[in-house]
């Protein structure tokens, strides 16, 4: 995201790191964020819900922010660092993925990269996240399956908290 | 989604965004783009060049004043003012952006972009006329300040220009301000809203029912006062799927009342 480019062009060569990988691509102005990792980079964990930045299911961290990847151009995170759904596991799952299987934070699973993402941020910044923090930190992400329940859960239980039945 | 093709640029200054766009016919600045990529889509808005000002620093950060004043870069993001000492200065500010959309949409969206893209259902149009704001435009032939109240021209209009931007705004000192909606969901559009402010003379400021923010003077923050100020400026707002034009200006008496009510607490205070 470093350094002007005064003349408007159509195409970009842009690099951007997702997930400690450096990747170089040419790409059309008019390409949205979530069709360049998914499509041109093959990172399908990330997910095209809504396409109108409702639903949360492209959630990425870009440069440490969490942003919805559908409302983003890629050539935007030309030089930026990127965080997607398949950099939490490193061989196993993260304690957070371990928590939303334990409990059953997911049915249909589309939300969960999303709502892995958001609440990936939600607890660097506030490690021990209440009830409604929780909420909050995820209001940005749709799930139809799970009454939210069992989401708000896995997270607080993720984060070294006591949940109850 | 595929937009319709459009060529991106992304200066480092101002000047040299303000050049981009006095040079390229159709070409529109992208600020944090939580409005313009999603009309993009609808091919509602179709521009051929997009100027990227997330480059541009100058346009971003806060600084309070000696005196209280502060001084926002429209570029800064709403999650950033939120979590910005200075603002606090002026609490309604924070307050009223933690309540527009969800964390996402608050990190990338801009303070800026919000007052801007002047759609009558968001938060900060009402609230940036009711405190009284100033707003700095640049041009090809300089900068020109222009009051709030004066600034939003109609629907997705205001009074910076194809080949302006918006590069500062400037909000006077005070803490007695008021705010209240209702809205589709808790965190959803706005169905109605009202920003009020009892530093001085009250102002109450209406959104949704109408082209722009409308503004309502009542003599006393009583609710009487309020509601009797509202039906003064014979409302006629628009009907639609949330709520009949009836309905809205039913809810623009009460959201006003909360909203004075608020703001004369905290003169109190």
């Amino acid at each position: 995201m470093e350094g002007g480019r005064a003349a408007p062009a159509g195409t970009s060569r842009i690099t951007v790191e997702i997930n400690g990988t450096t990747y170089e691509r040419e790409v059309e102005a008019r390409r949205l964020l979530i069709h360049l990792i998914r499509d041109d980079l093959d990172l399908t964990g990330s997910h095209v819900g809504c396409d109108t930045g409702n639903c949360g299911a492209c959630s990425v961290i870009l440069d440490g922010t969490l942003v919805k990847s559908c409302m983003l151009l890629a050539v935007q995170v030309d030089g930026a660092s990127i965080e997607t759904v398949e950099g939490l596991a490193d061989g196993e799952l993260s304690p957070l993925q371990q928590a939303f299987s334990d409990h059953h934070a997911l049915q249909c699973g589309y939300c969960t990269p999303g709502m892995l993402m958001s609440a990936t941020a939600l607890l660097r910044e506030n490690p021990r996240p209440s009830d409604e923090e929780i909420a909050t930190g995820i209001q940005g992400n749709i799930c139809r399956c799970t009454g939210y329940w069992n989401i708000v859960k896995a997270i607080k239980s993720a984060s070294g908290q006591e949940v109850g039945e | 989604m595929l937009l319709r093709d459009v060529g991106y640029a992304r200066p480092g200054t101002t000047d040299e965004a303000l050049g981009l766009l006095a040079e390229h016919e159709g070409a529109r600045p992208l600020a944090g783009g939580q409005t313009l990529i999603n009309v993009m889509k609808a091919r509602a808005a179709a521009p051929d060049v997009l100027v990227d000002l997330n480059g541009i620093d100058e346009l971003k950060g806060i600084e309070l004043g000696s005196d209280g004043t502060l001084e926002i870069g429209p570029m800064t993001t709403t999650s950033e003012l939120i979590a910005s000492q200075e603002a606090r200065a002026r609490p309604i500010l924070s307050d009223v952006c933690s309540q527009i959309a969800d964390v996402q949409v608050r990190n990338r969206g801009t303070v800026g972009g919000n007052i801007c893209s002047s759609d009558p259902t968001n938060h900060l149009p009402p609230v940036m006329v009711a405190i009284g704001a100033e707003l700095t435009i640049a041009g090809p032939s300089g900068e020109r300040t222009v009051p709030a109240h004066e600034f939003f021209l109609g629907v997705y209009m205001t009074a910076v220009g194809p080949d302006e931007l918006l590069t500062k705004i400037t909000v006077p000192p005070g803490r007695s301000d008021g705010f209240a909606s209702v809205a589709v969901g808790r965190d959803g559009t706005c169905i109605v809203n009202a920003a009020a402010s009892a530093n001085g003379e009250l102002r109450v400021v209406l959104g949704c029912v109408s082209a722009v923010p409308e503004v309502v003077r009542p003599n006393a923050a009583d609710p009487e006062a309020v509601r009797t100020a509202v039906r003064a400026v014979s409302l006629q707002p628009p009907g639609d799927v949330h709520a009949s034009s009836d309905y809205r200006r039913a809810l623009a008496e009460i959201v006003a009342v909360r909203a004075a009510t608020q703001a004369a607490e905290r003169a109190g205070g």
